[in-house]
Formats: structure tokens, C-alpha cells, sequence
């Protein structure tokens, strides 16, 4: 295949692959997005397959028929697994940018010195440090977020931490500039794996000190390093195909990255370094504080009342399996003319847009979903809030609360609603170890139970008051 | 010297790339960045290029053992990418056809 028809048919991918991204804007057209990006891959695939220097086909076969049967059962996870698996694919993009980079430095080694020039040598390291250390990274995010038995779920910290991090990342880049500028001394071959062994180690200890609140973030962020690992590759391979592909990866996970850092007031440097979720902080409001425990019969008794009403989902009811009960609530409380609105917090669920999926598997209209700038102002006109399984986010001591890790954080002004409903399994703190006072307040019932076992008592509640 | 112009071409694709990248994504809708996230997750299986030529090329064993394992894992990012974004995405329905509404 002539070197134009190549270069013609990735050009074609690399648009596809825009306009792949461009379609998820809206749900309509999102689905477009995906023929349009595997429609790209496919090209991508059989272009490079027919290049004439590919010849162990068998291998090849083999290679990609073993990622189809693993591929497969990791795309049918359940959607509260969706982090886990987005964690591990993240893992596989890195594993093979590292190995691919490892591959092209010991072969351009033996084919001669004039291939390792400094600009390939310099994309290599680059290439091998984000690759493994995006592969051992990931790995741990996915761990913790599966939680894996082994794998500490609270941050895990020692003295001079971040002193060891960075020292550990300068030292894989000095011994990497070693290599840059001797690539072919008789030591380099010896040296370039303990560059390896440096990023896998780096990418363990990134992630130890990071708790179970910043794992939305560091997925992204990993994101961007599996895109960037991928860019790398293209300066190493001279293929620019994987430069624009890896970079709109990497654009996207910089983004969703910063979005989620803004929605919990926090900078990236904070994030990685600053072991959030540690410390166990004092009561809100110190101990002897009173809240007002609900019946089902009381909470199904304003909720009938109600005119407009605000769920708060959070990771909580998921957990608890209640989405599809949530829905019941939801179309009984339409049948009794109530308005009802979805709230979404950005850090809702365990990585970004968490919760949308998860609702509208249980049916819910995308429209009824609304983002947290969109549906704060209309809390005080709300009559109920009903808060499922969600904390942090719903926690007004963000706003006044200077002592509080979360000072600062938006929040959803669930408190500004005339009653407030709290479902919750019990009065312990939430994922980030916080109190929260709006507990406490005079107008806030709690209905303590499995949010499932109660939302269809409520429902069930609810429509025997309708006949 | 040709060689020193190709590698500025390559900086230049990736800089406008990347920005091309941060203007269409920051337009995805926010209802959507967890499909977002699983499609650039197949997306990044891009890598597979660079891992069908260290597998299938006339290298050494352990060279195109390591091209195998990036290709394997280069695979299931796309096929797992592409069937959960679109498992997902299916998920995404408005209200159902206004239902025979009994309003008076």
C-alpha cells in the first residue's frame, strides 16, 4: 500500500475521531460518536496491518483476538463498576505506550546509533515514564476503587512523602537525560529498565496517599496521562495519527480533571499532594446535637404535600441498589402532579458524570437531570429535598466553615429547600470522614434504612394515600 | 536537516491538536462525561498502531512478545471502550412519549 493511501486513510481517522468526540455534545447525536470512532479504529487497524513490514501474522491474530474476549466481558460491567473499569483501561493504555517505547529503544540499539537521535531518545523516556507509570497508577486507582482487600482505601502517609515522590520522579528523569545523551554507551541497555522500574514504582506511590473523594479526579487525570503516553509514542514512532488521537485524549481527561477540581475547590497540585480525606475531623457543631428521626408514614406524608421536588442522589444510593426504586418515587410523585427534579453535584458518583449513567439506567429522563449551577437557585422555591445517599456535596458547612476540609466546596443548597429528607443507612460520617450539619437542622428529617427497602415502603406509602 | 523539520511538524500537529481537543470536549455535554471518558478510553487503544508493527514486524522474539502484550492491551481498550460507551449511551432517554394523560 503506497505511502499516500496510509497517510490519506489516517487523516481520515484522526477526523473521524474529532468529530467522534464533537457528537457526544448532546445525547441525540452521542451515538453517532461511537460508529464514527470505531469506524476510524477500523481504518486505523487494517491500514497498519497491511503495511508490508508486518509479517507474523499469526501473532498478530493472536494478540487481538485474546483483546476481544477480554474486551468483551469488561464492557458488560455493572454500571457502578464503570470507574474500576475506566481505571483499568487507563492501565492497558499505559502498559502498551511503555511497551511499545521499551521495544522501539532496544531494537533502534541494536539496529545501529543513527536511529537513536536525541528528539527520539527524549520522546522514549517521556513515552516509558507516563506509559508505567500511568500502568501502576491506574492499576492502584482501580484497586481502591474495587476495594481490593490489600489495597488501603484511606490515604495512606509517612513522613517526608512528597519529598520521596518528587525526589523518585527528578531521579527517573536524570537517569533518563543519561540515556538521552549516551544512547548507545555499552551501560545504557542496563540503565533504561531502572528507568522503568523508577515510573512503576513512582505510579504506586502517587496514588497510596490519595483517598476515596479525589479518586473522580485522579482518574482523569490519569486520563490525560494515558493520552499524553500515547502522543509520546507518535513523536517516537513519527505517526500522527497517534499524536492527534493521544492529544484529544489527553484534552479530555485535562478537563473533565480540572472540572472536578473546581467542583470540589481544590487545585491539581492539592489533589496529588495533599492526601485529602486523612484526617478524622471533629463533630459538626460538637456532640449533642439533635436531629429529627422520620417514619415512612411521615416522610411519604410531606412528600404528598409537595409541589416541587429535588432528589439528591449520591454514590450512597447506588450502592444501596435503589436507582430503579428511585424511579418508582419518581413517576408517583409525577402521577400526583408533583414537579420532580434530579440534582446532580459534579462529583456525584466516583468519576465524572458518575451519576447520569447510573440514573438513567434506572430510566430517568435525561431532561430531569440537572447540574448543580442549574438547579441551586431553585431550591428555595422547592418543597422537598430529598437527599438519597449523597453527603459531602450536600454539607453546608462548606459554605461558612473555615475549619472544615470541605470549606469552600460547592455545594447543592439543599438546606435553602422548605423540608429537608435525609435517607441514610445510619448517622456515620461520608466517604471524606465529615460530619455534616445538615443534619442538625430544625427542618430536616432523617429516615434512617436501606434507601431501597424505604423509597418502595414510601412508594407503596404513596399510592395507597392516592386510592 | 529534513529531519529537524519533520519534528517540528509533529509538535506543531500535536499543539493544534490539542487544542482542537480542548475546544470539542469542553462542549460535551456534562449529562455525558462518564461515556466521554469511555470513549477516548477507546480512543487511547489508538496505541494499537505502534503494537501491530513491534508485533507483526521481522523482530526478535522478546521485542514482538512485548508488541503482543501492547496489542492485547490496546485491544480490549477499544473493544471495551466502544461497547460500554454505547451500552451507555443507549441508556439515555427523555420522557417517554407523553402517556395517554388523563387531565381533564
Amino acid at each position: 500500500m503506497s505511502n499516500a493511501i496510509v497517510q490519506l486513510s489516517y487523516l481520515i481517522a484522526t477526523v473521524l475521531f474529532i468529530f467522534a468526540l464533537h457528537w457526544m455534545n448532546a445525547p441525540a447525536t452521542a451515538r453517532r460518536g461511537v460508529f464514527a470512532g470505531a469506524g476510524a479504529m477500523l481504518i486505523a487497524i487494517l491500514v497498519t496491518w497491511a503495511q508490508p513490514e508486518v509479517v507474523h501474522h499469526g501473532w498478530i491474530i493472536g494478540a487481538i483476538a485474546a483483546g476481544v474476549l477480554v474486551g468483551v466481558p469488561l464492557s458488560l460491567v455493572p454500571l457502578t463498576a464503570v470507574p474500576q473499569r475506566t481505571a483499568l483501561s487507563h492501565a492497558f493504555g499505559g502498559l502498551a505506550a511503555g511497551l511499545v517505547g521499551t521495544a522501539k529503544y532496544y531494537l533502534w540499539f541494536a539496529e545501529g546509533p543513527a536511529h537513536l537521535t536525541t528528539f527520539r531518545m527524549v520522546a522514549i523516556i517521556v513515552e516509558i515514564i507516563l506509559g508505567y507509570l500511568t500502568f501502576t497508577g491506574s492499576l492502584m486507582a482501580a484497586g481502591k476503587l474495587q476495594e481490593v482487600k490489600w489495597i488501603p482505601q484511606r490515604p495512606v502517609t509517612y513522613p517526608f512523602q512528597n519529598v520521596v515522590n518528587i525526589g523518585l520522579l527528578v531521579l527517573a528523569g536524570v537517569v533518563g537525560a543519561a540515556l538521552t545523551l549516551n544512547p548507545t554507551a555499552a551501560w545504557a541497555p542496563g540503565l533504561f529498565p531502572v528507568v522503568i522500574l523508577l515510573a512503576l514504582l513512582f505510579g504506586v506511590l502517587l496514588i497510596i496517599p490519595i483517598g476515596g473523594a479525589d479518586m473522580p479526579t485522579v482518574i482523569a487525570i490519569l486520563n490525560s496521562y494515558a493520552g499524553l503516553a500515547a502522543v509520546a509514542m507518535g513523536f517516537v514512532l513519527d505517526n500522527k495519527l497517534l499524536i492527534t488521537a493521544g492529544a484529544l485524549d489527553g484534552a479530555s481527561g485535562l478537563i473533565l480533571a480540572i472540572i472536578m477540581c473546581k467542583a470540589m475547590n481544590r487545585s491539581f497540585l492539592n489533589v496529588l499532594f495533599g492526601a485529602f480525606g486523612q484526617t478524622q475531623p471533629v463533630k459538626a457543631g460538637g456532640d449533642g446535637k439533635v436531629y429529627k428521626a422520620e417514619t415512612i408514614e411521615g416522610g411519604a406524608q410531606v412528600l404528598e404535600q409537595a409541589s416541587l421536588v429535588v432528589i439528591v442522589p449520591g454514590y450512597g444510593m447506588a450502592v444501596a441498589q435503589a436507582q430503579h426504586k428511585v424511579r418508582e418515587l419518581y413517576d408517583q410523585l409525577k402521577k400526583r402532579g408533583a414537579t420532580v427534579k434530579f440534582a446532580i453535584h459534579p462529583v456525584a458518583g466516583r468519576m465524572p458524570g458518575h451519576m447520569n449513567v447510573l440514573l438513567a439506567e434506572a430510566d430517568i429522563p435525561y431532561d430531569k437531570l440537572y447540574e448543580m449551577d442549574e438547579i441551586n437557585s431553585e431550591f428555595a422555591q422547592a418543597d422537598v429535598a430529598l437527599v438519597i445517599g449523597a453527603n459531602d456535596v450536600t454539607n453546608p458547612a462548606a459554605r461558612h466553615d473555615q475549619s472544615s476540609p470541605i470549606y469552600g466546596m460547592p455545594i447543592l443548597n439543599v438546606d435553602h429547600a422548605r423540608t429537608v429528607m435525609v435517607i441514610k443507612r445510619g448517622m456515620s460520617p461520608g466517604f471524606a470522614g465529615i460530619d455534616n450539619e445538615l443534619y442538625y437542622m430544625d427542618k430536616t428529617l432523617m429516615l434512617f434504612g436501606d434507601a431501597k427497602v424505604f423509597l418502595s415502603d414510601i412508594v407503596k406509602e404513596l399510592a395507597a394515600v392516592r386510592a | 536537516m529534513t529531519e529537524t523539520l519533520d519534528y517540528w511538524s509533529m509538535l506543531y500537529v500535536f499543539v493544534l491538536a490539542a487544542f482542537i481537543g480542548l475546544g470539542v470536549i469542553r462542549r460535551v455535554s456534562r449529562l455525558l462525561h462518564t461515556p466521554l471518558m469511555s470513549i477516548t478510553n477507546a480512543i487511547s487503544g489508538i496505541a494499537v498502531i505502534g503494537s501491530i508493527i513491534v508485533t507483526g514486524g521481522d523482530f526478535p522474539r522478546e521485542i514482538r512478545i512485548m508488541g503482543a502484550i501492547a496489542l492485547f492491551a490496546s485491544m480490549t481498550n477499544i473493544v471495551s471502550g466502544f461497547l460500554i460507551t454505547d451500552r451507555m449511551l443507549k441508556m439515555f432517554k427523555t420522557d417517554r412519549k407523553p402517556k395517554a394523560d388523563t387531565r381533564s
